[in-house]
């Protein structure tokens, strides 16, 4: 908050930020890049395969220009102070993965198992209802706290959302993880992508409201401060239901997510290390519990721990495995420091999901270490214009509320980039902006608008402070 | 709420930079295993990307490439062919789609298929005059006259067998045949009907015979009384013997020493106190059973292995070891000696030992490629000839020269005979199967020299089995006509 700008005609001393520049030109000029960028990547693809710049490009990069632009618009006129990384970096992430995507279509073996073909248009659709969408969230929200309203509303839809799949006849199997819901006509939906950002809501919501009695009543035991028995009851249930997604749903990422974004979030309204302690002891406690009776599981774990006797169990027929991961592994490995160049890689062999989960792998595989690195520092860069905006925001409920959409969306990045890369055991969840997928684009975008519009409530120049209705009642006399 | 901010932020920067750690293991450090992995599918499509080098005889390729149709599951553009496929397979071995690729075809892939290093230069200056990648040739040592000579020999014979030739002087490999054999471009492509089922029929499951054996380098047979030879080295280096006309020390009969058996000859032949080069005419056993075990298992083995005995080759496609045993008593020394008990060698093994007698003692390390070119014909390596020992010295080597060619003047292998030029040679007919029950193999090695005293070929042939019956068989009736022909090949190409 600078005041050197102050206007001296102003009496509002304390808060001078008139003149504190909203960055929206700025903005405007990374956008340009974002959308460059993709563009020549684009073409870059159409030369590698076809030997000629793809006939589409003209309206591809006039269709992610006039994306952007409305975005940005849109930014201007409703959050006209918004943290000006954010728009440019999701839309680069979204640009470069509708060029993969595209690349994917390209595959002749992709075409012929029906894993790829007409991709990329229909994630240029999802892009731009998910831009639609971002610009809802900015019209409508005019101010976040109005979502501390819906608290409980919001602990109901997500448990609604997260219940979805297993609703028999609506729930779909998709590669052994239950997290999908099949709508007739319209195709498939990710309910767990919405429930990140509605659960958040919630949390936020409740920790505010909770976070003294949480923090100050403990006992204090070998360094820690220990909880009351009581209090103990929400995480508990927090980790119950993110155990019953992990046995039910089979899906270890969206477990773990929702589990640590509730740990973040109650590190933070806490203050208390003692939280983290615990959560880990629990969702240590209840992975290893869940992997010793769950097969889906352990077999994810065992093609982690030994990606190629997984690899030749597929290739020998044996039903369940898959040869992925050791395919993403060789991708990456195939791509080396500086990649093959977008178009002239090999990554279709992953076959399946090779356009959603395992998008990195072709990432890896044609643009290199250099590509890969660059894109997780974008993605660490959302994450900390988000924790950024956390810290600049006035409210708790705000600061909880970016913390936690931030966080999970870290945990997210991790945990299918781990996956990917073979670090941890891979799950079911996609890189945000850049896998093809309705739903998961949607709701990212949604989760960057609701951090502009945090982030713009934060840098937003205070208003003239309101004049009390208490003075006004003792200073104005009105005739009645 | 401020501190625990700050550190969530720490917190979700050190899971990024997890990634990029990870990252950087995976694409820097392990990047070039994953990416040569023969598993991964990309070695395979970058061996058949671009026309693969040819393998070359007497400068006519032997192999060839033709382009396939790509489609969504074939991502494979060129497959390859081979000329008289059957005849060649132990040389260039396979290289198939489907099932990969083994002998040359796999040991030079780089070079072939064009990622070979040494090719750098050449792909760099292809790429940017936007010629595509080419793979460069292997030019073998092989001699295709001789090669259709051993081949011929074996099919018309019909029974399993190889045919090894060596030039003496060089070591190089001049014919290279095994019978019976595959043909490679049955299996080349990668479609699950034809080529699958080509290469299902070919394994030992399927077919007994085991076509797919390179039998000239990989399978081990008990020489029999070729390697009396190698005895009657070892006898002449450590002096039991100094000449091959000096009375042995050879009862008749001869009870193996510890032993109350008597080792017996096959028929009625003159061995008592015999010389070594009647000995060897006759092929007496109880002769060379006795220096044998006069010599003992120390000095036989250090001869033996001088020969090449219990190593393997790289030739550089890898040839078995030959086995002569080491703690043997006196009377498994004097088995061992006349070829049989433990003793086992590969066709390429005998045909060294021939080359080693004919190039007055010094073995020459065999090899069958003479050089790699790169696609315009630029020399990229060339192998030079390479000791590997001396078994025994020239004027030795002399004395055992003039005991093999009264084999084949006098004696047993009197079918190598060839009209001016002085062949010599022996004979073997080793028996095996449990208490000699199986057809005994029929072997003969020999070398042919030249007016002017030098030897151009030395050969040594092996026919596994027979339905002949077993008193026909013979070194010197089925092997030794074999032998005749390739080196009579060998003489007239050099005309």
């Amino acid at each position: 908050m600078s005041s050197s700008t102050n206007s001296p005609t102003h009496h509002t001393s304390t808060i001078g930020a008139i003149g504190a520049p909203s960055r929206r030109n700025t903005e405007l000029a990374l956008l340009l890049f974002a959308v460059v960028i993709p563009v020549f990547a684009y073409a870059n693809v159409g030369l590698a395969i076809d030997g000629k710049v793809p006939t589409g490009l003209l309206s591809y990069g006039l269709g992610l220009g006039l994306l952007a632009g409305v975005a940005h618009l849109g930014v201007r006129k409703f959050a006209p102070y918004a943290d000006p990384l954010l728009l440019p970096l999701a839309t680069l992430l979204n640009g470069l993965g509708l060029v993969v995507i595209w690349r994917l279509d390209q595959s002749k073996l992709l075409q012929s198992i029906g894993q790829a073909g007409n991709a990329a248009p229909r994630q240029l659709l999802y892009t731009a209802l998910g831009i639609a969408f971002f610009v809802v969230v900015l019209i409508f929200l005019k101010d976040h706290r109005v979502l501390q309203r819906y608290t409980y509303i919001s602990m109901f839809a997500a448990l609604v959302l997260l219940l979805l799949p297993l609703v028999p006849g609506l729930g779909a199997n998709i590669y052994g993880a239950k997290i999908w819901i099949k709508i007739p006509g319209l195709g498939s939906l990710q309910p767990g992508e919405f429930a990140k950002i509605v659960l958040a809501i919630f949390f936020a919501g409740y920790l505010m409201v909770k976070r003294d009695a949480l923090a100050l009543a403990s006992r204090r035991f070998m360094g820690l401060y220990l909880p009351r028995g009581r209090d103990l009851g929400p995480i508990l249930v927090v980790w119950f239901i993110s155990i019953l997604i992990l046995v039910f749903e089979t899906d270890l990422g969206t477990s773990l997510l929702f589990f640590g974004m509730f740990i973040i979030m109650l590190y933070v309204a806490t203050e208390r290390t003692s939280w983290i302690v615990f959560g880990l002891l629990m969702s240590a406690a209840g992975a290893v519990g869940v992997a010793t009776f769950e097969p889906h599981v352990q077999q994810r774990v065992q093609a982690w721990l030994d990606p190629m006797k997984e690899y030749k169990l597929s290739q020998q027929g044996v039903g369940g495995h898959s040869e992925q991961s050791m395919q993403a592994l060789w991708a990456f490995g195939s791509g080396g420091t500086l990649g093959t160049g977008l178009g002239q890689g090999h990554s279709d062999l992953i076959r399946f999901a090779a356009n959603s989960d395992f998008i990195l792998a072709t990432f890896g595989e044609e643009l290199g270490l250099a590509g890969i690195m660059a894109i997780l520092l974008i993605y660490g860069l959302i994450v900390e214009r988000g924790v950024r905006t956390a810290l600049a925001a006035r409210d708790p409920f705000g600061k909880l509320l970016a913390v936690g959409l931030s966080g999970a969306f870290a945990l997210q990045v991790f945990v299918v980039a781990g996956g990917v890369m073979g670090l941890i055991p891979l799950t079911g969840m996609t890189m945000p902006f850049m896998a093809y997928g309705g739903s998961s684009v949607l709701a990212n975008w949604a989760l960057i608008g609701i951090l502009i519009r945090i982030s713009d409530t934060a840098r937003r120049p205070a208003p003239a402070p309101a004049p009390s209705p208490d003075a006004e009642m003792t200073q104005v006399v009105r005739p009645s | 709420m401020n501190k625990p901010l700050r550190r969530i932020a720490l917190f979700c920067g050190l899971l990024v930079l997890t990634l990029l750690l990870r990252d950087n293991w995976l694409q820097y450090v392990k990047a070039d295993g994953l990416k040569d992995d023969p598993k991964n599918r990309r070695v395979t499509i970058a061996r058949y990307s671009t026309p693969r080098g040819d393998i070359i005889v007497d400068g006519n390729p032997i192999t060839g490439s033709t382009e396939t149709s790509t489609s969504g599951l074939n991502d494979l553009k060129y497959k390859r062919t081979y000329k008289n496929g059957a005849m060649w397979a132990p040389v260039t071995g396979y290289a198939s789609q489907a099932f990969g690729a083994n002998q040359l075809e796999s040991i030079e892939d780089g070079i072939l298929s064009g990622t070979d290093d040494r090719l750098f230069f050449r792909n760099t200056l292809d790429m940017i005059t936007g010629k595509d990648k080419s793979g460069g040739d292997v030019v073998t040592t092989l001699n295709e006259a001789a090669q259709k000579a051993a081949w011929n020999g074996l099919t018309k014979q019909g029974g399993k067998g190889a045919v090894v030739a060596l030039d003496p002087s060089t070591g190089k490999i001049l014919a290279l045949a095994s019978y019976p054999s595959y043909d490679p471009s049955t299996f080349a492509g990668n479609s699950t009907t034809t080529d699958a089922k080509a290469w299902q029929k070919l394994q030992k499951k399927y077919d007994p015979n085991d076509p797919m054996l390179n039998r000239a380098l990989r399978e081990t047979y008990p020489p029999g009384s070729t390697f009396k030879v190698v005895t009657a080295a070892a006898a002449l280096e450590n002096n039991l013997y100094s000449s091959a006309d000096t009375a042995t020390d050879s009862p008749l009969p001869y009870i193996m020493k510890g032993t109350t058996t008597e080792l017996k000859n096959e028929g009625n032949i003159p061995c008592k106190n015999a010389t070594m080069r009647v000995a060897l005419q006759y092929s007496c056993n109880t002769v060379f059973g006795k220096i044998g075990s006069d010599l003992g298992n120390a000095k036989m083995l250090a001869e033996a292995k001088k020969f090449g005995f219990d190593s393997e080759q790289f030739t550089p496609v890898r040839s078995s070891a030959s086995v002569f045993s080491d703690n043997m008593n006196s009377s498994q020394t004097a088995l061992s000696s006349i070829g049989q008990f433990n003793t086992a060698a590969t066709p390429l093994q005998m045909a060294m030992v021939a080359s080693a007698v004919a190039n007055d003692g010094k073995l020459m390390k065999p090899y069958m490629v003479d050089k790699l070119q790169s696609s315009n014909v630029d020399t990229i390596a060339q192998t030079e000839p390479q000791e590997l020992s001396q078994p025994l010295s020239s004027k030795n080597a002399q004395i055992l020269q003039s005991m093999m060619e009264t084999v084949v003047k006098d004696g047993t292998g009197k079918k190598a005979q060839i009209d001016g030029v002085t062949v010599g040679g022996k004979t073997g007919t080793a028996q095996h199967g449990v208490a000699n029950s199986e057809n005994p193999y029929a072997w003969f090695l020999s070398y042919a020299k030249l007016a002017d005293g030098s030897s151009p070929v030395a050969v040594a042939v092996v026919i596994e089995d027979s339905s002949a019956n077993r008193d026909d068989i013979s070194g010197g009736g089925l092997a030794a006509p074999i032998a005749k022909s390739v080196m009579e090949a060998v003489i007239n190409s050099k005309k």
